[in-house]
């Protein structure tokens, strides 16, 4: 029960003036129930990877295993496993389309083939499942805000039932605000049905607020890949490939430099504040 | 895949004929056609296919690019060629089975019209090829700009051309990106019968046309916000002067048209039938 990775390379318009090498050997496994976050600068490959997971993208060379089967074997049925690894693209409320939220989240099931009732159960479970108002379910989705448009894109996912969701990016564009609510939100699921979340971002805060493992990304290269502390460890490194960790981690090194006697492992706040606590009490 | 599309897509390099005047490239190009069509003999086609490979050698991009370009009029070439191989009854008979002739007149049309659809397009692709879009509608502009005289909207007319083509890329972009998202949530677009698969675009169309009006919007609210009011009194960043080698190009493309009139329609040399 995992999806793993082995010696992907993907490389855009090859043979054209365009060539350029996306993904370079990239391999991992992800267990199933695993809360792992991607980083990486723009143009690092973070997207084009999370495209091979679904088998949107076919690699150039290398191979894509989910549940221990390679996923380019003949016969293998990529319908299937769409819906068994949900993708949320990056502003994904641009694929509404229906004429109504409900509808509109109806899509996934119903292209897996179930019946209207089970399609709008599924629906309108996805629906609560992101916190989205039921007075809105018979709104046009395009007369919702930001925000809400957001909720009912992953909701549109969610309703498939899948086993692993990958969020792109899925709070680029939202304030504060929103941006913590999906946060939660996506923390919730996770807890409570107990999926896989691989979750796609370039703010190192968001990722170490959540996530259990972090993979980065390097001009298509795995570049560190390890627990939010082993990777944040790196801070160095991180900073020169145009990544920077938490900012309490830096103000914890600082701290360790003035001659205080703290770990600089802490990656969120509270935590931080845990340690300087307990180094003060100590 | 929709990206493969290599007609009118513009082919980065530096050459003599990348620096060229777009006005000259535009110009040049017309006079290549005409030259295919006031002529039609062997020797005629042979200083064309001088002329083309010249260009195409001096503009850097790979011959492969310009064959690509040439794949979606086969079926037409293919059309032009039989219709004309069978059904032109012109000089002795070549060949004579059941009910099909070919005479040398009809080979000798065939053969030749094959050669100038395919000059054709190769002329004018090696011109976007080596011509940015942006280049091309200033070009366009420039030589159009007499008809301002007859209220005809040069200006406008060039600048939505600019945006058309500036959208296509984004455009093509999107649709990529919308169909990924539609079948990351199960959307099929390869099974079913004609009416399954027309229905199947809705969750496509959609959201393109939505991303359009909205792209569109935004494109109008910045050019206002940045005082656009049209083509009057309009200046450019980097207006277009005639430079040396533009007038070099234009003399040797004269040249180039009288030596294939003359030689194409006045030296009778015949190899067999053509």
């Amino acid at each position: 029960m995992s999806i793993a990775l082995e010696h992907v390379s993907y490389v855009y318009s090859p043979g054209t003036a365009y060539e350029k090498h996306a993904l370079k050997d990239v391999s991992f496994e992800i267990p199933q129930g695993q809360f792992v976050g991607i980083i990486g600068h723009t143009g690092s490959g973070k997207s084009t990877l999370i495209q091979h997971l679904n088998g949107l993208v076919r690699a150039t060379s290398g191979k894509v295993l989910y549940e221990g089967k390679n996923i380019y074997d003949e016969g293998y049925n990529m319908r299937a496993l769409r819906s068994q690894v949900g993708l949320v693209f990056q502003y994904p409320e641009y694929q509404l389309f229906e004429v109504d939220v409900l509808s509109d989240v109806c899509f996934g099931p119903k292209n897996q083939g179930l019946s209207p009732e089970e399609c709008e159960k599924n629906a309108r479970e996805a629906l609560e499942l992101v916190g989205f108002p039921e007075k809105y379910y018979k709104q046009s989705p395009f007369e919702l805000s930001g925000g809400q448009k957001r909720r009912v894109a992953i909701a549109g996912v969610l309703a498939m039932k899948p086993k692993v969701l990958i969020l792109d990016e899925p709070t680029a564009g939202l304030d504060p605000k929103g941006r913590d609510e999906i946060l939660d939100q996506v923390e919730k699921l996770h807890k409570e049905t107990g999926m896989t979340v691989i979750l796609v971002s370039h703010s190192m805060e968001d990722i170490a607020r959540y996530v259990e493992r972090i993979i980065v990304m390097n001009h298509g290269e795995k570049m560190l890949d390890g627990t939010p502390k082993e990777v944040f460890r790196h801070y160095k490194e991180l900073e020169e490939v145009g990544l920077a960790a938490p900012q309490v981690t830096y103000v914890m090194h600082d701290l360790k430099e003035r001659g205080f006697d703290v770990s600089p492992d802490a990656t969120t706040i509270e935590e931080a504040a845990d340690e300087i606590m307990r180094s003060f009490r100590g | 895949m929709i990206r493969d599309i290599t007609i009118g897509q513009y082919y980065p390099a530096q050459s003599r004929i990348h620096r060229l005047d777009p006005r000259v490239k535009i110009v040049c190009t017309l006079l290549f056609l005409v030259s295919l069509f006031i002529q039609n003999s062997l020797l005629g086609y042979v200083i064309a296919t001088i002329y083309l490979g010249t260009v195409i050698r001096l503009s850097k991009v790979p011959l492969k690019y310009i064959v690509k370009g040439l794949k979606p009029i086969v079926i037409l070439l293919l059309f032009t060629v039989v219709m004309n191989l069978f059904l032109t009854r012109n000089g002795d008979t070549l060949v004579h089975f059941w009910i099909f002739t070919i005479t040398e007149g009809g080979l000798r049309t065939s053969v030749f019209m094959a050669i100038r659809l395919m000059y054709l397009v190769a002329g004018s692709s090696i011109m976007t090829f080596t011509t940015s879009p942006n280049g091309l509608t200033d070009g366009m502009e420039k030589l159009l700009h007499p008809l301002n005289k007859l209220n005809v909207p040069v200006h406008e007319v060039a600048m939505m051309m600019s945006i058309a083509l500036r959208f296509i890329p984004i455009l093509l972009e999107e649709t990529d990106k919308i169909m990924k998202a539609q079948q990351a949530r199960g959307a099929d677009f390869e099974s079913g019968n004609i009416i399954q698969r027309a229905k199947a675009m809705v969750p496509i169309l959609v959201p393109l046309f939505v991303s359009a009006f909205r792209r569109a919007n935004d494109l109008a609210m910045a050019m206002e916000s940045r005082c656009y009011h049209g083509g009057e009194g309009r200046t450019k960043m980097k207006p277009l002067r005639y430079k040396g080698r533009d007038r070099i190009a234009y003399i040797l493309t004269l040249i180039y048209l009288v030596v294939i009139f003359v030689v194409g329609r006045f030296v009778p040399f015949k190899l067999w039938i053509f």
